[in-house]
C-alpha cells in the first residue's frame, strides 16, 4: 500500500480529497470574499467579480463553497471517527465477553437497525435542540450501528486465532486482547469501511442540511447552500447545482480511495481473480 | 408403537413423516422470522416514542416558545396529555393505531391518521413506478457486467453507477430539473398531484421524481447484483463448468443464476427498503405531497404527533420488506435451513 502501487483513480481521488482539506484549512487566506457578508445583487451569473456568482441573498458563491468545505468535513469527519469509536469498541467488547453482554449489544444494535437511518434521524433531531454537537453525536451514535455489524464479523474471525488463544493463555486482561491483539490485526480491512462511512456521513450530512435539520445559517455548508438557492433553479440560477456538484465530488473521490483500499485489502485473502 | 413402523418394508409412512417434519421445520422457520419481525416491529414502535420521551427538552416548553408562563405550560401539558405517565400514554398510542388513529396533530389539530392515509397512497405510487422500472434494469445491466466482466461494458457500467451513488439524491433531482424542464420545457416542476387526476396524468407528473429515484437505487441495486452473480461464478462448480468448455451464455443461465437467486432478491428487497426512505427526499425535491414531504414538515414545525406516526409507518415498511428478504432467501437456499 504504497503511493507507487496507487492506480490513476486512486490518485485522482486522493489528489481531490487533499484538494478540498487545504480549502477548509486555507480558507480565510483562498476565499476572495467573506463568508456571510452580502457583496452584489441577488443570484448575479457567474464570471466578472463573483467566479460563480452570487447567492440568494447576494453572498459570493465560490467564498461561501470554499468556506462551506469547513462545516461540511469538520461535521462529517468527527461524526465517523466517533462511530467508528464507538463502533468498534462496543462491537470487540461484545466478541472478547460474549455471552451476555454480545447478545445484549447485537439485539439492541438490531434494534437501532431496523429503523431507516435517515428516518430515526429525523425523529431525534425533532425534539434535540439544533446544536452543531448534538448533530454530530446524533449522527455518529446512528452510524456506529453500521460499523458495530462489520468490526463484529471482523473481530470474530481474528478472536479465534491462535495469538490470541495464547494471549488468553498467558492470563491477558480484556483490555489488552481488544487494544493489543484485536485491533491491530483488524485495522486494514476496517480502514476501507473507515472511508465508506465517510462517505455516507458526506451524504448523510448534506441531505439533513438540505431538509434544513442539519447546520444551521449563518455557517455555510455544502447541503445547506442547496437549500438556500433551490428556489433559484426554475428561473434557471445554477447557484444550487454548483454545491451539489462540489459534495458530488468529494464523494467520488472518497470512493476512488475506498474502491482502492478495499481492493488491496481484499486480495491478501486470495480471492479469484474476481473484482 | 405399533409394530409396522418398525418393519423395514414399510419405510414409506416413515419417509413422509420425515418430509412433513422438514416442512414443519420450514414453516416453523418462516413463523419464527414472522414473529421476530413483529417483535421487532413493537420495540421500533418502544423507540420510536419512549426514546424521543427520554430525551431532554420539554414539549409544552418548546411548543410554547421560550417566555411561556408556568400556568400557560401546565395547560398545555394537561391538553396534550403531557402529564399522565409514559406508559400509559403509549399504551392509548400504540391502541389507537391498531385502530388506524394516529392522534391530532399539535400545529393545526387535523387527525394525523388522515393525512397520512392520503399521502402515503402518493408516496407508494412513487416508489412502485420507480421499483417497476429499476428492478428489471438492474438486473439486466448487472448481468451484462458480469458477463463483460473486467471489459469494457463493464468498466463504464461500474464508473456510471460509483458517479450515481456518490451523488447526493437531491443534486440528481435538481439536475433532471434544470435539464428537462428549464433547458427542453418537456417535464413539469413542481410535481403537484391533486384528487380528481387522471393515472395517465399523474405518471406524467412525477415522471421526474420517478427518474430521481431509478437512479438513485438502480447504482446500488445494479453493483449489488454484480457482486451477488460475480460471487457464485468464482465458485468451483463454476469453474468445473468452464473448463467443460460450456459457453458463457450457458453457465450464467443454467449453473450460475438459479444458485443466485437467493442474493439476488435479497438485493431487490433491500434496494425496495432504501427506496421507501428515499422517497423522503425526492418529495421535498419536486414537492410532491406524499408522506416524507409531512414528516419532514412536521419535524420543522417539532409536531410530535405526525413525526411519529410518519416514523412508525417508515419503520414498519422497513422492517417488513427486510424480513419478505430474509424469508425469500431462507425458502431459495436450503442450506439457511440448517443453522448451525
Amino acid at each position: 500500500m504504497t503511493l507507487r502501487s496507487m492506480p490513476m483513480s486512486a490518485r485522482i481521488g486522493l489528489a481531490g480529497i487533499l484538494l478540498v482539506f487545504a480549502c477548509a484549512i486555507f480558507a480565510p487566506v483562498i476565499a476572495p470574499y467573506d463568508e456571510s457578508a452580502i457583496v452584489g445583487e441577488v443570484w448575479a451569473p457567474m464570471g466578472g467579480d463573483f467566479l460563480l456568482g452570487t447567492d440568494n441573498l447576494g453572498r459570493d458563491l465560490l467564498s461561501r463553497l470554499i468556506y462551506g468545505a469547513r462545516a461540511t468535513l469538520f461535521v462529517a469527519l468527527s461524526a465517523t471517527v466517533i462511530s467508528f469509536s464507538i463502533g468498534m469498541f462496543l462491537s470487540f467488547t461484545a466478541v472478547v465477553s460474549g455471552g451476555v453482554v454480545d447478545q445484549l449489544l447485537s439485539r439492541l444494535n438490531d434494534l437501532l437497525m431496523s429503523v431507516p437511518a435517515l428516518i430515526l434521524a429525523l425523529v431525534v433531531l425533532a425534539v434535540l435542540p439544533q446544536n452543531i454537537w448534538i448533530l454530530i453525536v446524533v449522527m455518529a451514535v446512528i452510524d456506529s450501528t453500521r460499523v458495530y455489524r462489520v468490526g463484529r464479523a471482523v473481530a470474530l474471525d481474528v478472536s479465534v486465532m491462535d495469538f490470541v488463544e495464547a494471549a488468553w493463555l498467558r492470563g491477558e486482561g480484556k483490555l489488552w486482547i481488544i487494544f493489543r491483539e484485536i485491533l491491530p490485526n483488524t485495522l486494514a480491512p476496517l480502514l476501507g469501511e473507515f472511508g465508506l462511512r465517510f462517505a455516507f456521513s458526506i451524504l448523510f450530512l448534506s441531505t439533513l442540511s438540505f431538509l434544513g435539520l442539519g447546520i444551521q445559517p449563518p455557517i455555510a455548508d455544502w447541503g445547506g447552500m442547496v437549500k438556500d438557492n433551490k428556489d433559484g433553479i426554475i428561473f434557471g440560477v445554477s447557484a444550487s447545482l454548483t454545491p451539489g456538484a462540489a459534495i458530488a465530488f468529494l464523494v467520488v473521490c472518497v470512493n476512488l480511495v475506498v474502491d482502492w483500499l478495499i481492493n488491496t485489502t481484499s486480495s491478501l485473502k486470495g480471492a479469484r481473480d474476481n473484482a | 408403537m405399533t409394530s409396522s413402523l418398525e418393519e423395514p418394508v414399510s419405510s414409506k409412512p416413515l419417509a413422509s413423516a420425515r418430509q412433513t417434519l422438514l416442512r414443519n421445520s420450514l414453516g416453523q422457520m418462516v413463523v419464527r422470522r414472522i414473529l421476530l419481525g413483529f417483535g421487532l416491529l413493537i420495540a421500533a414502535s418502544m423507540l420510536i416514542f419512549g426514546g424521543v420521551e427520554a430525551l431532554p427538552g420539554d414539549f409544552a416548553s418548546t411548543y410554547l416558545g421560550q417566555d411561556a408562563t408556568p400556568q400557560a405550560i401546565a395547560n398545555i401539558r394537561e391538553e396534550l396529555d403531557l402529564d399522565r405517565p409514559m406508559t400509559e400514554r403509549y399504551l392509548s398510542w400504540l391502541g389507537g393505531i391498531a385502530q388506524g388513529d394516529f392522534g391530532t396533530s399539535w400545529s393545526n389539530r387535523n387527525s394525523v391518521g388522515d393525512q397520512i392515509w392520503k399521502r402515503l397512497g402518493n408516496s407508494l405510487l412513487l416508489a412502485g413506478v420507480a421499483a417497476l422500472i429499476a428492478i428489471p434494469l438492474a438486473l439486466a445491466l448487472g448481468m451484462v457486467a458480469v458477463l463483460y466482466r473486467n471489459r469494457i461494458p463493464d468498466k463504464v457500467i461500474s464508473i456510471l453507477s460509483l458517479a450515481a451513488i456518490s451523488l447526493p439524491e437531491f443534486f440528481i433531482g435538481y439536475l433532471l430539473i434544470q435539464f428537462f424542464t428549464v433547458q427542453l420545457g418537456v417535464a413539469s416542476f413542481p410535481a403537484t398531484v391533486y384528487d380528481g387526476m387522471g393515472l395517465g396524468e399523474r405518471l406524467a407528473t412525477i415522471a421526474l421524481p420517478v427518474m430521481t429515484l431509478v437512479i438513485v437505487v438502480l447504482a446500488h441495486m445494479m453493483r449489488m447484483t454484480r457482486s451477488a452473480i460475480m460471487n457464485v461464478m468464482s465458485s468451483p462448480y463454476v469453474e468445473t463448468a468452464e473448463l467443460k468448455g460450456l459457453s458463457a451464455l450457458r453457465i450464467i443461465a443454467e449453473h450460475a443464476a438459479p444458485n443466485a437467486i437467493a442474493p439476488v432478491v435479497t438485493v431487490i428487497a433491500l434496494n425496495l427498503a432504501a427506496l421507501v426512505v428515499g422517497v423522503v427526499v425526492v418529495e421535498v425535491v419536486f414537492v410532491y405531497p406524499g408522506i416524507g414531504q409531512y414528516m419532514v414538515d412536521a419535524v420543522t414545525m417539532r409536531d410530535m404527533p405526525v413525526v411519529q406516526g410518519c416514523g412508525l409507518i417508515f419503520a414498519a415498511l422497513y422492517i417488513v420488506l427486510n424480513m419478505v428478504a430474509d424469508i425469500v432467501s431462507i425458502l431459495a437456499n436450503p442450506r439457511l435451513r440448517h443453522p448451525r
